[in-house]
């Protein structure tokens, strides 16, 4: 007998075909195929919940929960969304709902949702490289990213998480934190612009290798 | 074709972020160009950025703590198993049984002197309301907006499923909800037993497709 005449060439539209698939199996009944069906994700999830809540206990916490919720809600969870987006913005409403709840706010700022009115200028002008993406191979390098990101205030991390690692876009990540493009667009620049800085000068500590890059130029 | 005037350092930096996302019209995109093939400087600063970019969508980037995921499939097999466990497929020959045995046992409870009125008990503000017993505080529970009843995911009394709402059981009993009669069945065994409103259970019991109970409860 023949084989069915599909041909799924591109990977991605093949993963998107069978999450379709496990979505409408789990609405129908078939509980347990739903750790499948997040597992793609459980990473980034947890990353949302960390940008938000910067504690990784209150993120494990809330990132269960989250997919607990998207459990219960899937029945309510439409094909137009990204399933991906939509577990985010679950994710995103407990971290907060979380956040308000024990007033980390406080701790963080009274300022914090206002943008900043000054621009933010660069301060490395270095000659540029581009980082080849192995570097990401040795976890010390990771660290150091990670580092840079924590050390960003909570409205910037958040704004960048969510769009540069989580990649939703900009109009997604503004619904998701329920502010304004605006807002988004202000602080991404300066998310992004204060991450780059804060490399550079780890580029001169050496972090992202012993890399062949020519005298007196730098990735950044 | 008439080109936007220049565009400086300060005004490159603006709206750099919004270039790399496409974020620009075309005539300030076109004055970015121009600017970046003349200075080293903002070219550095686009470079940097995009290195930003890369390095932190990569998927290696996205870390969870050791064990993540092993216990959070552990925590979703816990809940789901209880929100699908509570009517196995193997039984459905147990429900007219089931129903028999409480018509039986309710019409010797109504004649014992003993018996109770559920009114007896603390207020409780549904028909079906039963005290819940042994419900895990942190199960999901779903209830629907204007009822009072909570249910766990899949119960076929869920009927506006567009007026859902998730909670803990700890939080639905702290609103007045009260356990579904179906779903939550088996947290309602061994404390209903002496005091179940038989006739209600016999319902739902002979009517396995699904009919709400209140619905039928004045009949």
């Amino acid at each position: 007998m023949a084989e069915p005449n599909v041909v799924l060439n591109n990977p991605e539209q093949g993963n998107a075909t069978r999450e379709q698939d496990l979505i409408a199996r789990v609405q129908c009944g078939q509980n347990e195929l739903f750790y499948e069906l997040v597992k793609p994700y459980e990473r980034r999830v947890y990353a949302a919940a960390l940008a938000i809540l910067h504690n990784e206990t209150d993120a494990e916490d809330v990132a269960q929960e989250a997919m607990l919720k998207a459990f219960v809600n899937l029945r309510q969870f439409r094909a137009e969304a990204r399933f991906s987006t939509w577990l985010i913005q679950i994710t995103v409403n407990e971290a907060l709902m979380r956040r308000r709840r024990e007033r980390t706010v406080v701790m963080e700022g009274i300022d914090d949702r206002r943008d900043e009115e000054t621009d933010y200028a660069p301060r490395d002008f270095a000659d540029w490289r581009e980082i080849p993406s192995e570097s990401l191979e040795r976890k010390e390098v990771r660290q150091k990213l990670a580092v840079a990101l924590a050390s960003l205030d909570r409205k910037y991390r958040e704004v960048f998480v969510l769009r540069d690692v989580e990649q939703l876009n900009i109009q997604e990540t503004a619904e998701v934190l329920g502010i304004s493009v605006a807002s988004v667009k202000t602080r991404l620049l300066r998310a992004r612009l204060m991450l780059r800085d804060l490399l550079a000068g780890g580029w001169e500590q050496g972090w992202f290798s012993r890399l062949p890059f020519e005298k007196g130029s730098k990735p950044w | 074709m008439v080109s936007r005037e220049a565009v400086n350092c300060e005004q490159v930096w603006r709206e750099i972020s919004n270039y790399v996302d496409g974020e620009v019209d075309s005539g300030l995109r076109a004055a970015m160009d121009e600017h970046f093939q003349a200075c080293k400087r903002c070219t550095s600063v686009l470079a940097g950025i995009r290195n930003v970019i890369q390095l932190y969508g990569d998927e290696r980037m996205i870390e969870a703590p050791a064990g993540f995921g092993r216990r959070l499939e552990k925590r979703l097999a816990q809940n789901v198993r209880e929100a699908s466990g509570w009517w196995p497929s193997w039984s459905a020959w147990l429900i007219p049984v089931a129903a028999l045995a409480l018509i039986v046992g309710g019409l010797q409870l109504a004649k014992s002197p003993t018996a109770k009125s559920p009114t007896a008990e603390a207020p409780l503000k549904s028909p079906q309301a039963q005290p819940g017993h042994n419900i895990p505080p942190d199960l999901v529970v779903l209830v629907v907006e204007g009822t009072k009843v909570f249910h766990v995911a899949g119960c076929a009394l869920i009927h506006d499923k567009d007026k859902v709402q998730s909670l803990t059981a700890k939080e639905a009993l702290e609103k007045g909800y009260t356990p579904c009669v179906r779903c939550m069945r088996k947290y309602l065994e061994t404390a209903s037993a002496g005091r179940a409103r038989f006739g209600d259970e016999t319902h739902v019991d002979a009517d396995a497709d699904g009919e709400d109970p209140r619905a039928g409860g004045g009949q």
